[in-house]
């Protein structure tokens, strides 16, 4: 089967004064239908691989595929959701979920319909003409993955978007989102530093090291779908987590280390 | 055996032993700082500062204290509004300043807005206009005057470019930077939704930066209030500053008084009207 995406020897070096490597030769592909997690440790360059595949940065050198088309720049076949206030403000929920569709010059009848179920599937019906400024933050969450989720992207890119989340809303947008990916069946790359978010949403869990970033492990999750918050006290769950949480712990060590000797 | 009823007063349950305990003193909380106070005593120490300048005026002028040439009293302030009104036509210069504040205002909203939204989107724009713009923003308005009355003239076209060079070089750099403060987040999510490069301006620039914008114009339009009576104080037939200005020369101290009072009221009700209009239309941006 031919990958969705290929992302090819990528780097990125960021210059100034002293060049810093931030992300050094990431291979991987991401099969069509795949719910890939990138797991590292902060600072280890996992948002700039995301943006790059998102287009809003630029590789050092390197190069992305969709398909067999190469990506340069910011698309709407990229879906992004980001870890907080992406929200237009000015703008209803309904016509925050509408932007992309606008975008493409749909009809207002046919956006609304669209919206109208984007807005279902994430829970949120009554709340169509509310601004984002009266919704919480996990509301707002849910408005920023439909927004995403309407536009109908190739793949879903989502950066640590629980990050500002409570644990407890945090773990039930995670059942959602992993809900609707077993319901629509998208491409989807997910950034987090949680070890258990990683495991729980991923079907297959990237450990990136710290900087500069590389792939230290590619391993799939083999847990049943669909999965409920239950999986988490699973023995298998928690076999995997005591793995990659050693994994990371010794990469967030290093990172220490490095910070120490400067 | 007790009575249930009493058995609930005995001091011997903890609940009921606080009477024995001793009570701290709460902090006051007005001298709190920025603990919110109430509306009533917000409202009513604003309005004791109009009531004690009142006082203390007429304190010092209705004893004679101070010569009237020099500050005349409260009654003479509401004679000489009467005659402005009624026999000196003082509605006419009232309408004659607004006009030109608000037409030479507009002028420098009209091409200052644009400018100042490019100037904050593009650095190539903003390369090119930012150093001119701000060096001319600090030479001061009245300094201008002279030059313009020789290029232009007495005329009104002069009152107006006083107006316009007052508000339009600040009007400008301030959009700018809060069009160039708008959050990098919506820019980027509105491009992973298909904006282009040019529909962005008008789908997230503006409306982001606009309630900022508002903000901007009432500021400056607040200054233009004070560039007028500049501008009016050198050859105007007409106009708050032209009846100062004639005022002096006759030792009506109590008309220029009124004059001043006048402006600051006008001054005062566009900058509470723009508040107003921009609460109502960014809504979305004053919480609930």
């Amino acid at each position: 089967m031919k990958p969705k995406v290929t992302i090819q020897n990528i780097q990125k070096v960021y210059k100034g004064k002293t060049d810093v490597l931030a992300v050094d030769t990431i291979n991987f592909d991401i099969m069509e239908n795949e719910f890939i997690t990138i797991l590292g440790p902060s600072g280890c360059g996992k948002s700039t691989l995301l943006r790059m595949v998102g287009g809003l940065e630029e590789q050092t050198s390197g190069h992305i595929y969709l398909g067999d088309q190469e990506l340069v720049g910011p698309s709407s076949n990229r879906g992004m959701v980001f870890q907080a206030y992406s929200l237009f403000p000015w703008l209803t929920i309904e016509k925050n979920i509408q932007f992309g569709l606008k975008n493409k010059g749909m009809k207002e009848a046919d956006r609304k319909d669209i919206s109208d179920s984007y807005i279902e599937l994430v829970g949120l019906k009554g709340f169509e003409k509310h601004y984002p400024n009266q919704l919480s933050g996990g509301m707002k969450q849910r408005v920023a993955i439909a927004r995403a989720l309407a536009n109908d992207p190739e793949i879903l890119l989502l950066d640590e978007p629980f990050g500002a989340l409570d644990s407890q809303t945090r773990l039930i947008m995670q059942e959602l989102l992993l809900n609707i990916w077993e319901k629509k069946k998208k491409t989807i790359l997910f950034i987090t530093h949680d070890v258990e978010e990683a495991i729980f949403l991923g079907s297959r869990v990237l450990v990136m090291t710290s900087r500069p970033g590389k792939i230290k492990e590619d391993m799939p999750i083999e847990l049943p779908h669909p999965r409920t918050y239950h999986v988490k006290s699973d023995p298998t769950f928690i076999k995997i987590k005591d793995h990659l949480t050693e994994l990371i712990r010794e990469e967030s060590l290093k990172a220490i280390e490095l910070e120490v000797q400067k | 055996m007790q009575d249930p009823k009493t058995a609930v007063n005995d001091a011997s349950i903890p609940m009921y032993q606080e009477q024995n305990k001793k009570e701290t003193k709460r902090r006051i909380s007005w001298l709190q700082p920025q603990k919110a106070i109430s509306k009533k005593l917000y409202l009513s120490l604003s309005i004791s500062s109009f009531i004690l300048i009142l006082l203390v005026w007429s304190g010092i002028t209705y004893t004679h204290l101070v010569d009237p040439l020099f500050l005349p009293t409260p009654t003479d302030i509401i004679n000489s509004a009467v005659t402005l009104f009624t026999e000196l036509g003082f509605a006419t210069d009232i309408l004659a300043t607004i006009s030109r504040v608000f037409v030479g205002f507009l002028l420098a909203l009209i091409i200052g807005l644009p400018l100042g939204v490019l100037i904050g989107t593009f650095k190539v724009v903003e390369a090119f206009f930012e150093p001119v713009i701000s060096f001319v923003r600090y030479m001061p308005v009245s300094a201008f005057i002279p030059l313009f009355i020789l290029w232009i003239g007495v005329e009104e076209p002069e009152k107006l470019a006083v107006i316009f060079v007052g508000s339009f070089f600040s009007l400008v750099l301030m959009i700018a930077v809060e069009v160039g403060n708008v959050r990098k987040e919506l820019l980027e999510a509105a491009y992973t939704l298909g904006s282009t490069n040019f529909g962005i301006i008008k789908s997230v620039i503006l409306p982001a930066a606009m309630p900022g914008i508002m903000e901007i114009t009432r500021l400056v339009l607040g200054w233009a209030w004070t560039y007028i009576i500049v501008a009016e104080l050198i050859a105007a037939p007409s106009g708050i500053g032209h009846v100062i200005i004639e005022s002096q020369r006759m030792i009506r101290t109590s008309n220029i008084i009124f004059g001043i009072i006048v402006i600051g009221i006008l001054g005062l009700i566009c900058d509470v009207v723009l508040k107003i209009v921009t609460r109502k239309l960014f809504s979305w941006n004053y919480g609930r």
